[in-house]
């Protein structure tokens, strides 16, 4: 099918989120849609694929105008969209999130549709429990059930928000096999929204390139990264290396840590990070990394083991007895673990203080001052009184940290940089090398292998629930990481 | 065997569920969509009033019935404006309206108090209201209680095994997702509050033309808010919400057979028994102590477990929702 798309326009407030933007998609090509946080990217894709409406501009398929009303409505006519955030219904079973507005026949059909499920799903090499609630599944996988329905559903043009956070390094592969298939034979347009300029110098045949809501470049891809980069950003920008570690006393110490949930288990883990180190645990999503750090920040009991932080138990504190001892957790879902939708960033600092600050009538005004110092440090696009919701995704990521107190001892990152654009994701780790130069220590988790050997002194590796030897970052490469994902020691 | 005092006791306790289960079905149905009717128990007292009063001024029962559930959508339809259009506050508007329908239903029905008249009679269906034990309790009842049965399986299967069933779900879950898939949220939510208002006038007049006959102040005695918590303690799910409506039914004839037997406790501790047992369940299955129990249950029944005992609200309930 062939889009194009003419002078789309759309304003929230004073912020003009796409500006003027004409751009065609041929049938049959993969496309990549680049652009720094906040570019206007996912609200162009909105527009195409029915989700909002646009201020002024056209949509044409096949030369013919279009008008979408819902975004069902652009499925029918073949566009659809796999968003940033998956929009599915967390207490549903797969099955019945899949059949919500599948068709319009009034008895469901479980028995067939989870036939066709499956089928697809074992097309695509995903592997999903039917039977399970969607909100006990992984991001990773929310995203490839919205994009099975998609399919499903007979799209001929499909737009993937950021699709690959979260999935495993297999499971992408075979994603962007698919992808292609899809383009050379089934004659589909793809449009792939991503900061990752590997994987669309990988996938995609050309590039367009968005800021501040115009297109500002266009290009065929593979091209230099420093090309795109440059049509990003204005310029290169310079990216901060990791400053050595100095070795320095152990600050967290964990023995024999067991951790149950109703999915997995995690058993008998044993580690120790040192003050200002930065610590990575690699591996699949939902294999252990976050119920280790939740179980440090208190999140979730510790089933056997000993946590100490400094000395201290901390095995069986809560979290807000955890966030007094200095320990920080920022979550991955943005919206829903770690910002809340509807409160002003003000109100957001306000909450996120520690104890001792907190007054019982709220100073307004120094709030705000705060708030503007906050996000101004960590270049939120946003005021003080902009709502969580209002921001795009990638500042909502950079809201998490404006929202992290001073001296931390400990800070504990499921997936720091998910959705950020290069020169975001570097200003965090500024941020949080920042931090580490004071003593913090720090430990995450990144799907993202290459983000891990970069950032990391030290590496674990889990695999289904059980944590590989420790390796230094120094002296490993993504391969050998790659096979202790796979469970080969 | 099938005139044992037992057995009438059963068949009553069935009957008396049954304006309670029309009740909560039709709350179910509204919260469902994410709109909370808080107007409940005005509604079902305006209903009983205007239903018993055309049925005595007209003879006719069906036309009782219609106007009953005429009041109870009237009442819903002035929620849902409030809240989905006017997006005014759902809780508020409701709480007003059930003071309204309390003074209101008593200033209109002054002139109908304490009189005889027309009413639901019983209907026994052939051949198996000869069962013994069921037949008298299930097959020879009141027809309200068929209805309220009837209605029960009818909303269960509509909600879970129905595509019109799952976007109403899904507007009261997540109404952004819902209208990704092609819903249109808020006239599902009209159309379910008023759905829902108007089978709660229903269960008004099946009180006053089935239960209690007649007309007198106040005279659900709070049913609309024991229907309201019934929702709750039924997990937002018919099924479940008619076995809380029983349950309570039997609790109650329950306190009145202590209340004969036990000498020596005062009479009105009885009738709280209803009540504690609700207040304990419903801090059980909505704590995490759910959680705890099914981590020590093999992993294969984990799931099945929490389906049955854990309720979750829908997310979206009480959301407004504004498309960009
Ligand atoms: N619903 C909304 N209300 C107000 N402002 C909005 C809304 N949606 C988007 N914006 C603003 O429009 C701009 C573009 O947002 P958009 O989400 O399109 O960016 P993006 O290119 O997808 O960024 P990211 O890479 O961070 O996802 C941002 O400044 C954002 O704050
Ligand atoms: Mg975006």
């Amino acid at each position: 099918m062939h889009i194009e798309l003419r002078d789309i326009r759309k304003t929230f407030g004073d912020v003009r989120a796409n500006d003027g933007i004409s751009l065609a998609f041929e049938p049959g090509r993969i496309y990549g849609l680049l652009g720094e946080n906040g570019a206007g990217k996912s609200t162009l894709m909105k527009i195409l694929a029915g989700y909002q409406p646009a201020d002024s501009g056209r949509i044409l398929l096949n030369g013919q105008p279009a008008h979408f009303a819902t975004p069902a409505d652009a499925l029918r006519r073949g566009v659809g969209m796999v968003y940033q955030d998956p929009l599915d219904f967390p207490p549903f079973t797969v099955l019945e999130n899949y059949l919500l507005g599948r068709d319009r026949a009034v008895n469901l059909d479980f028995r067939q549709a989870a036939a066709e499920l499956r089928a697809i799903l074992d097309r695509y090499g995903f592997a999903v429990d039917m039977d399970a609630a969607i909100g006990s599944l992984s991001l990773g996988e929310r995203q490839q059930l919205e994009l099975v329905r998609l399919l499903a559903g007979g799209a001929q043009a499909l737009i993937l928000d950021e699709p690959t956070t979260g999935i495993s390094a297999s499971q992408k592969d075979a994603l962007f096999a698919t992808m292609r298939r899809m383009a050379a034979e089934e004659g589909k347009s793809i449009i792939l929204v991503s900061h990752k300029l590997e994987e669309i110098q990988e996938l995609c045949g050309h590039a367009f390139v968005l800021r501040k809501g115009q297109l500002v470049g266009e290009t065929a891809l593979p091209c230099p990264n420093r090309a795109l980069v440059e049509m990003m950003f204005g310029q290169v920008p310079e990216r901060t290396p990791r400053p050595p570690a100095a070795v320095e006393q152990p600050l967290l110490e964990i023995s024999g840590l067991g951790v149950r949930t109703q999915r997995l288990t995690v058993g008998d883990i044993n580690l120790s990070i040192r003050r200002g180190e930065v610590f990575g645990l690699a591996g699949l999503e939902g294999s252990g990394q976050a119920l280790l750090m939740k179980a440090v920040a208190g999140l979730l009991p510790a089933a056997s083991g000993r946590i100490a932080l400094d000395g201290l138990d901390i095995t069986h504190l809560d979290y807000h007895q955890t966030r007094a001892a200095g320990v920080a957790y920022v979550a991955a879902g943005r919206l829903e673990e770690g910002l809340i939708a509807g409160l002003s960033l003000t109100e957001h600092i306000l909450l996120a203080a520690p104890r001792r600050d907190q007054t019982f009538f709220i100073r307004w005004g120094a709030a705000r001052e705060t708030t503007s110092g906050r996000i101004a440090l960590c270049e939120v696009v946003g005021v003080p009184d902009s709502t969580a919701e209002q921001l795009s995704g990638g500042n909502q990521q950079r809201m998490l940290y404006a929202m992290l107190n001073e001296g931390l001892r400990l800070i504990l990152l499921d997936q720091p940089t998910r959705g950020l654009d290069v020169r975001s994701a570097d200003y965090i780790w500024e941020l949080l090398y920042a931090r580490r130069r004071e003593g913090t220590a720090i430990l995450f988790y990144s799907p993202d292998l290459d983000e891990i050997i970069e950032r990391s002194d030290r590496i674990a590796v889990f695999s289904g629930g059980v944590m590989s030897r420790i390796v230094e970052a120094a002296r490993t490469t993504a391969d050998e990481l790659g096979h202790l994902i796979g469970g080969q020691q | 065997m099938n005139d044992t005092l037992l057995v009438r006791i059963l068949a009553s306790i069935a009957l008396q569920a049954a304006p309670l289960m029309i009740a909560v079905t039709g709350e179910t149905l509204t919260e469902r969509a994410g709109v909370v009717n808080l107007s409940l128990d005005g509604k079902m007292l305006m209903a009983a009033m205007t239903g018993f009063v055309v049925a005595y001024t007209t003879g006719s029962l069906i036309l009782g019935f219609l106007a009953a559930a005429l009041v109870g959508a009237l009442f819903a339809l002035i929620v849902a404006f409030g809240s989905i259009t006017l997006k005014h506050n759902q809780v508020a508007i409701g709480f007003v309206l059930t003071l309204l329908g309390a003074d209101l239903s008593a200033f209109l029905g002054q002139n109908f108090t304490r009189l005889p008249g027309p009413s639901v009679g019983k209907f026994a269906v052939p051949y198996l209201k000869d069962l013994p034990v069921l037949g008298p309790i299930f097959f020879n009842q009141n027809a309200i209680f068929y209805f309220a049965i009837l209605l029960v399986a009818a909303a269960w299967w509509w909600l879970f095994r129905t595509q019109p069933g799952l976007h109403l779900r899904g507007a009261g879950e997540r109404p952004e997702a819902a209208f990704a898939r092609g819903a249109s949220v808020t006239r599902l939510r009209y159309l379910y509050t008023v759905l829902g208002g108007a089978l709660v006038g229903v269960a008004g007049a099946s009180y006053s033309l089935g239960i209690k006959i007649g007309w007198s102040e106040g005279h659900t005695a709070g049913l609309g808010w024991i229907a309201l918590a019934i929702v709750i303690f039924g997990g937002w799910s018919p099924a479940r919400g008619a076995l809380g409506a029983v349950v309570f039914g039997a609790t109650k004839s329950l306190a009145t057979v202590f209340q004969q037997n036990v000498q020596g406790v005062s009479v009105v501790a009885f009738n709280t028994l209803p009540w504690l047992l609700m207040i304990g369940v419903l801090l059980l299955v909505s704590s995490d102590w759910v959680a705890r129990v099914a981590n020590l249950l093999p992993p294969r029944l984990r799931g099945g477990f929490l389906r049955l005992v854990q309720v979750t609200p829908p997310r979206a309930l009480g959301v407004e929702f504004g498309q960009e």
